[in-house]
């Protein structure tokens, strides 16, 4: 690992008045820090964001969950609030990595670093979920651009989610059995409108599959997907699955998650 | 004085562990030393046009850079393989040179070209990204089913064929098979592993320039056995200026029985340089460089009758030896492999063939249950594709087949000195409940699931070595084992072994053992290992020997200790030696009330005349001290046995295999400590399980490991696990005093075929791969869905 300067930042303020192009926020570190050891990446600053009190902790009001971006998994899982208001939210943290990863691992640094596999995107776009960043508000749907690529600008600190509640909700996940990051994770959510089918680890950013939220718009029930079949041309392909096996998990996960709402 | 053998006496090593005071390999750090990073290969095959050092040299805090033509300069030797091979022709298996940094050629990912000394651990990492090594990459070989048609890889070596070798009989084998009214065959594949010990491999290397000694520190399970290769193969130093230490070992598995790269460059270089080295394996390192294991292609036939007695058997492997021969490399797919190929079955007629070939991979070596595995996967899948295609119980058929009698002499090599297959098959059912089994499977198919039932018995072959019988087999040195009983003067005692603990327990086993014998309270016994300096020579540990051997070694040496004690004790007591009982620490003239303790006896042996006695208590011919040796060669292999049951439930859309029942009954003889044992199986299950739902090594078609981290190979976790359903049955060895048989491997023989047999019961037949993951399996729902639609 490089040599590079420590910073830890008392408000979001400091925080990104500090970045530049050779910087990353450091939050759990278990993205920016394997990434550094590993010569992957290399910054000249790491700004801590772990000390900003505005940050962490969880609020539940009537209609939505709103999680600070510094919060880590293990409280999103844990919280008697989640698991109330939306249950499938704490499981879909309880089911991130492992222990360790989930007592340093946060939402806003899984969010931010947009990995085609990880888990809360997936909560972002079937919440309906707005990104309070330190700037603006943004929306899911037009926050995940691609493969690790989001509508952050540099320096851009993401404060808190905040996910709308909805009628119910299930998250399943087909995870690789090394890493546990989703092969395939389908997140169902019912709202009053529509229905939301956010999926995962298929392609090379999550997306909201238009087809199934339509079908189960329609009719809330997984019988309404069963034996779709899903054009697998843009999905991933790799030594752990084939993109027709991912294409059969989607319609599998979903519809367990159907069953489990 | 109760016996402790049998009992569940918590570990005396755990306290040490479990508060961090374990002392690893990396824990140690010398005076003035320096830290090492090895520049590696970054191409499975390629020659070295040149290497260029300048820059790096400029870097700041280098000590010193070496490459292959320095240690080729200082005539260091390299790697070798411990055991000759002979082909079937005769001929003499090839073995190409593996110096410990490479030359001319790098053969796979992580050969080692260079290795890079500074003043701390960073530096020596900035120095060596900037050593410059110029390739000529050639086209790397890397399948084991074609390597034999694959470029040359070493200069010689004619088909990448090291040997093709033979054992059994080809033509009393296809008599048996015209004679059989049906054939069953198979062709499978045992997948490539990766050992991944908890403590990655390390070393620390000293030198003394007064004495000439170097001293290494490393990850060894058999430190003799290193100081031994690195002196008369490695030309590093004569044995007397090497010491070899070997601390807490966390892991070994067989990856650490090996003498590696490392251990000599750092030796040889830490006298070049005058100062300590230290390496530490990172994890990325240990997965490229550390031995692999498996890796066979397996074709196999069983010739039966009607009604199901097994006549012939031939098997055919081709073996992967990576890009080198190492020193369990060559003997693990021979003598370790091809005895054990017909399992627990009376099999009039039989052959194994492997032929083993380079590839450019890591290398090849013994892995937990090395060569048994992998036996025992051949057979017992091919036993229950048997009992599928002849319509008989999976159960039935294996008992139908078992030995009747022992001793039991195999077709291929071994005599089996005891044992009762039937009595654990049935106890074995009985645990699994095998009789429910049909409702489970309705009860799985209510919900959509698939679920299957598969059966192993097996046995194995360990303790190895018995020198008698591996000679007459042609195949080099036996291992023996040795141990050394020492009194202190106050009555403590010091046992020196010499196999090694790395996660054995032998510090607490072995002390239960030499308590028994010597009715010394077991705290007051310290069990030493893992340092040429404190005993003579040992073997080491691998191949479930520890006890089989190495405890009868003190047992022996115990032995002698009391034959002493009596003499001794007949002279203070002026009593005829013959009329000296012993028990529970008392030395007891019999019909008499006069008797010493054996602490008494042991201040005597060493400070005769201190109390108040006018003459020595020393028998004539018998000298001061009290300290006995005994280098203990075995007379046969032992050979634990056992019937495994496993059950899974697939859920035919996602094709996931969940484990549902996992029932292990063993045999291994007399068992020392029940939660050792425990602790021993677990593993071996996890292992076992591991390999065939979840573990592979993977290369891709130009030598990169594909599966190099743990985001790719996956590790077992204990959730992928069911309770494991332990039982034992227990016939002793009677080829040792405690009738002990070896209880290290069996989880890891038994467990692949036994959950593979459930797997492909469930999927009615079709053969799938280990590791049996979601996506083939799921392909297979989908055949079967097929065909059973087209059934119906
Ligand atoms: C072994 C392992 C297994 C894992 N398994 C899973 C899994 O199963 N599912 C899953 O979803 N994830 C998984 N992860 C990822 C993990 O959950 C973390 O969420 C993820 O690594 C990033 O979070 P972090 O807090 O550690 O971010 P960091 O590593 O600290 O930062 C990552 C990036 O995000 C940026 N960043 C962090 N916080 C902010 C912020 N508030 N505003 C703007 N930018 C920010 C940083 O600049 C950096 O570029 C796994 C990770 C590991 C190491």
């Amino acid at each position: 690992m490089k040599d590079f300067n420590y910073h830890s930042a008392k408000d979001s303020k400091e925080a990104s008045k500090l970045a530049s192009s050779s910087s990353a926020f450091l939050a759990g570190g278990m993205t920016t820090i394997p990434s550094m050891k590993l010569g992957l990446a290399t910054y000249k600053d790491l700004i801590d964001i772990k000390n900003i009190k505005k940050l962490s902790g969880i609020k539940v009001s009537g209609k939505s969950v709103t999680i600070g971006a510094a919060t880590k998994h293990v409280e999103v899982s844990n919280s008697k609030d989640v698991k109330k208001a939306i249950p499938s939210l704490s499981s879909l943290a309880e089911g991130i990595g492992d222990p360790q990863v989930r007592n340093r691992g946060t939402i806003g640094g899984s969010i931010a670093n947009n990995d085609p596999s990880a888990d809360y995107p997936s909560a972002c776009i079937a919440l309906n979920a707005t990104i309070h960043t330190n700037e603006r508000k943004i929306e899911a749907a037009k926050f995940f651009k691609g493969m690790f690529e989001t509508a952050l600008k540099k320096g851009e600190l993401i404060e808190a989610i905040e996910f709308q509640i909805p009628e119910k909700s299930s998250y399943q996940k087909h995870p690789n059995p090394a890493s546990r990051y989703a092969i395939v994770g389908v997140y169902v959510a019912k709202h009053k409108g529509d229905v939301n089918v956010a999926v995962t680890g298929a392609k090379s950013c999550v997306y909201n599959d238009k087809e199934m939220s339509k079908a189960l718009s329609g009719n809330f029930s997984s019988s309404s997907i069963d034996g779709m079949d899903l054009d697998s041309s843009e999905m991933n392909s790799d030594m752990h699955a084939s993109a027709d096996f991912r294409a059969n998990l989607v319609v599998t996960q979903a519809k367990k998650a159907v069953d489990a709402c | 004085m109760a016996s402790l053998v049998g009992s569940r006496v918590e570990r005396k090593e755990d306290k040490r562990f479990l508060t961090g005071k374990g002392r690893y390999t990396a824990d140690i750090n010398l005076a003035n030393q320096t830290y090492a990073i090895f520049v590696r290969s970054p191409h499975a095959r390629a020659s070295i046009k040149k290497i260029n050092i300048d820059k790096a040299l400029k870097s700041s805090g280098v000590v010193s850079i070496l490459t292959g033509k320095e240690i080729a300069d200082d005539k260091i030797g390299g790697l070798i393989a411990g055991w000759a091979i002979r082909s079937e022709d005769g001929t003499e298996m090839k073995c190409p040179g593996n110096p410990p940094l490479a030359k001319d050629n790098v053969n796979f990912v992580g050969d080692p070209v260079a290795v890079v000394i500074a003043e701390s651990l960073a530096e020596a990492k900035e120095a060596a990204e900037k050593v410059e090594v110029d390739y000529k990459v050639l086209k790397a070989v890397t399948s084991t089913a074609d390597a034999m048609d694959g470029d040359t890889i070493h200069e010689g070596i004619d088909k990448n064929l090291c040997f093709d070798w033979l054992l059994g009989d080809r033509q009393k084998v296809k008599e048996a098979f015209d004679k059989a009214d049906k054939v069953i065959s198979i062709d499978i594949i045992n997948n490539r592993l990766i050992p991944n010990a908890m403590e990655p491999r390390a070393c620390v290397a000293d030198y003394n320039a007064a004495s000439e000694e170097i001293t290494l520190y490393t990850t060894s399970q058999n430190p003799h056995l290193s100081r031994l290769i690195m002196s008369a193969f490695g030309n590093v130093a004569p044995e007397h200026k090497l010491r070899v230490v070997a601390p807490d070992v966390g892991g070994g598995f067989g990856s650490k029985i090996n003498v590696y790269n490392e251990d000599i460059v750092c030796s040889w270089a830490a006298k070049k340089i005058n100062r300590a080295i230290k390496w530490v394996a990172e994890r990325s390192e240990s997965f490229l460089t550390d031995i692999h294991g498996r890796d066979h292609v397996t074709h196999a036939e069983l010739a039966v009758t009607k009604d199901g007695k097994f006549l012939g058997f031939k098997n055919e492997t081709i073996a992967n030896l990576g890009a080198y021969a190492r020193v369990f490399g060559t003997v693990t797919p021979t003598y370790l492999f091809g005895p054990c190929a017909t399992g627990v079955y009376e099999i009039p007629a039989a052959y194994t063939n492997v032929k083993a070939v380079y590839t450019n991979t890591a290398p090849v070596d013994a892995y937990r249950g090395a060569g048994r595995p992998e036996a025992t996967y051949t057979i017992e899948r091919l036993v229950e594709k048997a009992s599928m295609e002849l319509g008989i119980d999976k159960t039935e058929l294996r008992i139908k087949n078992f030995p009747t009698a022992f001793p039991f002499k195999q077709t291929l090599v071994h005599t089996v000195d005891s044992g009762d297959y039937v009595a654990g098959m049935e106890k074995a059912k009985q645990m699994a409940d095998y009789k429910g089994f049909e409702a489970r499977r309705r009860e799985s198919e209510a919900k959509g699931k698939l679920r299957g039932i598969g059966v192993t018995s097996y046995f194995e072959a360990c303790g190895i070595a018995p020198s008698a019988a591996v000679m007459s087999l042609g195949c080099g040195v036996g291992l023996w084992e040795s141990a050394e009983v020492r009194f202190n003067p106050t009555g403590q005692v010091t046992v020196y072994t010499g196999s090694h603990s790395h996660g054995q327990s032998h510090q607490t086993t072995f002390a239960q053992i030499a308590a028994d014998e010597l009715g010394v309270p077991i705290e007051n016994i310290d069990i030493v290992h893992g340092d040429t300096d404190k005993g003579t020579f040992g073997m080491g540990t691998y191949g479930s020997r520890s006890l089989a051997v190495g405890g009868i070694a003190i047992v022996n040496a115990c032995k002698k200790i009391v034959e002493k004690g009596k003499r001794v004790t007949a002279k203070m007591l002026e009593a005829n030696p013959e009329d000296v009982e012993f028990k529970d620490g008392e030395f007891i003239v019999s019909k008499s009330n006069k008797k010493k303790t054996i602490g008494e006896v042991a201040f005597a042996c060493y400070l005769p005349g201190v109390r108040d006695e006018m003459k020595s208590p020393l028998p004539e011919g018998d000298e001061p001290g009290l300290k006995e040796t005994s280098f203990y060669d075995p007379s046969n292999f032992s050979f634990p046995a056992g019937t495994h049951i496993a059950e899974v439930e697939i859920d035919p859309e996602t094709g996931h295999v969940k484990l549902e029942k996992y029932t292990a009954c063993d045999d291994f003889g007399r068992i020392i400590n029940p939660m050792v044992v425990e602790g021993q199986v677990h593993g071996g299950l996890a292992q076992g399980i591991g390999q065939a739902l979840y573990e592979n090594a993977e290369y891709d078609e130009t030598g990169q490991l594909m599966t190099g981290s743990y985001m790719d190979y996956t590790m077992p976790r204990a959730d992928n696990f069911p309770e494991f359903n332990i039982g034992y049955t227990c016939t002793h060895a009677t080829t040792n005093p405690l009738g002990v048989k070896g209880c290290g491997e069996a989880g890891a023989i038994a467990a692949p075929p036994t959950v593979m047999n459930a797997v492909i019961d469930a999927l009615g037949g079709q053969e799938v791969t280990m590791p049996a993951t979601a996506e083939k399996v799921w392909k297979a729902c989908k055949n079967l869905k097929k065909s059973n639609s087209k059934a119906a």
